[in-house]
Order: C-alpha cells, then structure tokens, then sequence
C-alpha cells in the first residue's frame, strides 16, 4: 500500500537532528508502551506482518505526527479492538466493559517472556523449490503498486538491479499480514545504482527483495 | 513524524512546554491501557518490567561493540561471521527478538557502509538494542537512500574523497551489523580497549569509531 510509512526518496523532512545524549525512553510512557507492544505479540493474535501493516494503516495526518511509540500504541490499540480483545470504551475509560477473549498463545510470565525475546522469531523457512535466481543475476523489479502490505519500497519498483546474496526461504510479508499464510519465498538481497533509482548520485542501495518482487531481465 | 524528543530543533521554549503536557497526557494514557491490559489478563505486568530490564540492562550497543572488536582482533571469528553472522555473534551470547537473521557488513578504505529501514523501524536489537529516535524518523528514513553523503555530513561524518557509499535498506528480517573500520594505531590493543572505540553509530554507519588518541 502506497502510504506514509513509504517514505524512501523523501525531500521534504527536513534535517536529521539527532538528539545529544539521547536516553534509551523518553519518559515511563515509552517504556510501557514498548514493553507492552513486545508482550501482547506473545498471545499468537496477529502476526509481526499484520503489526506493521495496522501502524501503516493509521491515517497519513496521524502517522506524520506521531512519534514512532504513538504509531505503535495507536496501532495496537486498533489490533485489540478488531479482535474483540478491548472496546473503544475500554481504552478510554480504562473500566472493563466486555469479557476478555480467549488468547491464541498463554499469556507469558517475566520467566516465558525473557527467553521468548532470547530465542525470537526466525522467518527462514523450508520449500522444496530452487531459487530462480543466481548470484550475479541482473533483474528488475515489479512495477506494481499493490494495494495491500509489502516489503517493496515504491522508490525501487521499475528498476533495473543485481542479486548480490540470496538470503533463503523466508515467510512471505504480503500473505502473511493479510492472515492468508506464510507463503515463504525465496528472499534475495539486490543491488541498485542511486542513478537508477533517482536519476543521479553515485552511491548504491541494496534492498532485501522476495522472488515475487522480481523478474528477470533481457541479456 | 513529530520530533517531540528534538533538544536541539528549531522550536524553543514554547515547544517544550508543549511537550510537558503532551508527556503527561501520554503517561496518563498509557497507564490507563496497562491497567485494562492486567485487569483483562493479556498481559502480566512483571513481563512488561521484563522486557523493559531486558533493553535497558542487557540488550544494547555494547553487545555490538564486542562483536566488532573480536571481529577485528581475530580473522578467524571475522570469518565465522561472514559466513554466518547470527550464529557467530550468539557464540559471545547475543541473539532472539530482531536479531535473527544477522549480516555483517565491512567498511573498507573503499566502501562505507551504511544501514535504514525507509519502510518502519527494522534494526538489529540483538547487538544494538532500541533504535533511537532519530533512525526511526522521517528525515532519515527518506534521504539515507536518496542523498546519503549529505546525511553523513548532518552526523558530522565526512568520508574520504572516493569512498563510495552503499546504503543497506532493511526491507525484510535480514538484520544488518556495521563492521567500522579499525582505526590505526592499534595494533596491540585488547579486544576490551577495542570495544570501547566502537560507538552505535559506527555499527549503524552514520558515525565512526572514535580516535584512540581520546581513549587514552
């Protein structure tokens, strides 16, 4: 989806201004907000695909002017209340109103939780299909601009690049956010020159693409 | 998106009052969800201080620093790394959330490396821990790949005259890992010393490592 989150190529953000001595929370807010981010990922009800996709979601206005902790909150308060888990009048009274639903996975303790985020959540999966691509391989990139979630920047689609790595079978993004599966695919690392992306420059940009995303080109 | 955190913005005095309020709103609102969250049982609150102690204590750029000194100190740990970067750096004990798939990428006197995610906020946490606020901003996340050299300048980097950039944008679950190039003079170094040059930014390539001169 051709949203604000999409903002590769960008010119009108203005400078980076990092903030001297940053510390890791601004203020209690962040580190709950994070924290229960992290943990309500634990109950199985949505996919770390199907997360993104609702903060890019958000309204654009929104999206813009809120810090990344806000898109998280705002976005999983909107993952909640479309499952049924809490209701808008919940999250704005803070009084239960509705029973809670029963969770996918057994909502973990401090034990559970610090060894979940030690082991994590590998994507590489297993198919019994080759790569169609090798190494080396000069390939171009869709030019669709799919109307759901994808891990394809606009900035790079209709662009001529070459596969440096192949990075195995990984769980598919644009299936998997929509609740239709992993779909794993071949994922591929692919190299682009910024005058093929942007008409100029003389750096390169490499962007992780699944084999969906490619085809090959004419020798 | 807003940069409510910028100190050093154009906004003055005006803006940070505006922030205190803003603050305030957000821990009430925030409190207020955990409360219902607990009440409901979908989440257990000694899990939620878990995770905060988790990356405030034991997940953050030091991890990181560790691998790019061993990695400089011994060529064939830099070599386990290039062949398998996640199962290398687990070997010093980091690994899990947003780690999983781990690439090291080397600076040479020739590339300068240099990583984004344009589309959310996708970073290594198993060796750097939480972005900061700025790699997960609009400014960065739209220029690094369009005009990388003038983004560098804004962190004070300036690279040499011919040193190309490659800008690595984390689009899928690879996760990417800056190896800086070792600074002279160091040759006798310990790899505890050798951490200590190696700054977060240096391992995300919008800064360098430090001069050994300042070290000692």
């Amino acid at each position: 989806m051709n949203g604000p989150h999409d903002m590769g190529g960008m010119q009108c953000y203005g400078p980076v201004n990092p903030e001297v001595d940053e510390p890791l929370f601004h203020g209690d807010w962040e580190k709950r907000a994070m924290a229960m981010t992290v943990a309500m990922g634990f109950t199985g009800m949505w996919n770390i695909d199907a997360s993104r996709f609702k903060r890019e979601s958000l309204p654009p206005v929104q999206y813009l002017a809120s810090s990344y902790y806000q898109i998280w909150l705002a976005a999983l308060e909107n993952l909640m209340v479309e499952r049924g888990m809490v209701t808008m009048g919940e999250l704005s009274s803070g009084r239960l109103e509705v029973p809670p639903v029963a969770t996918n996975r057994t909502v973990p303790d401090a034990a559970a939780v610090v060894a979940g985020l030690a082991k994590g959540g590998p994507t590489s999966r297993e198919i019994g299909v080759q790569p169609k691509y090798s190494i080396g391989d000069e390939v171009r990139t869709s030019a669709l601009h799919p109307d759901h979630h994808t891990r394809m920047p606009r900035y790079a689609r209709g662009k001529n690049g070459r596969i440096t790595h192949i990075n195995g079978v990984h769980v598919y993004p644009d299936s998997n956010a929509k609740g239709e599966g992993e779909n794993p695919q071949w994922l591929y690392t692919v190299e682009f020159a910024a005058k093929e992306l942007f008409g100029t420059g003389s750096h390169t940009v490499r962007i992780d693409c699944f084999e969906p995303y490619l085809q090959g080109t004419e020798k | 998106m807003a940069h409510d955190h910028s100190k050093n913005g154009e906004h003055g005095e005006h803006h940070d009052d505006h922030d205190h309020s803003h603050l305030d709103e957000m821990e009430l609102k925030v409190r207020t969800l955990e409360s219902l969250l607990v009440e409901k049982g979908y989440v257990k609150s000694d899990a939620l201080d878990a995770i905060v102690e988790t990356y405030e204590l034991h997940v953050g750029p030091r991890n990181g620093a560790q691998v790019v000194a061993k990695a400089w100190s011994d060529p064939e740990y830099l070599n386990r790394l290039r062949l398998d970067a996640t199962a290398a750096i687990a070997e010093l004990g980091f690994s899990g959330r947003q780690g999983e798939h781990m690439r090291v990428v080397e600076n040479t006197p020739d590339t300068h490396n240099m990583v984004v995610c344009t589309l959310c906020s996708c970073y290594p946490w198993s060796v750097l821990g939480l972005p900061p606020v700025w790699y997960k901003s609009a400014p960065y996340r739209s220029r690094a790949v369009i005009e990388p050299e003038k983004v560098l300048a804004e962190f004070g980097v300036k690279l040499e005259e011919g040193k190309s950039i490659r800008v690595w944008d984390s689009t899928a679950e690879m996760r990417y890992l800056v190896i800086p190039e070792r600074p002279a003079g160091t040759d006798d170094w310990s790899e505890g010393m050798l951490a200590q040059l190696v700054t977060r930014d240096s391992m995300i390539g919008t800064g360098l490592t430090l001069n050994p001169r300042d070290l000692s």
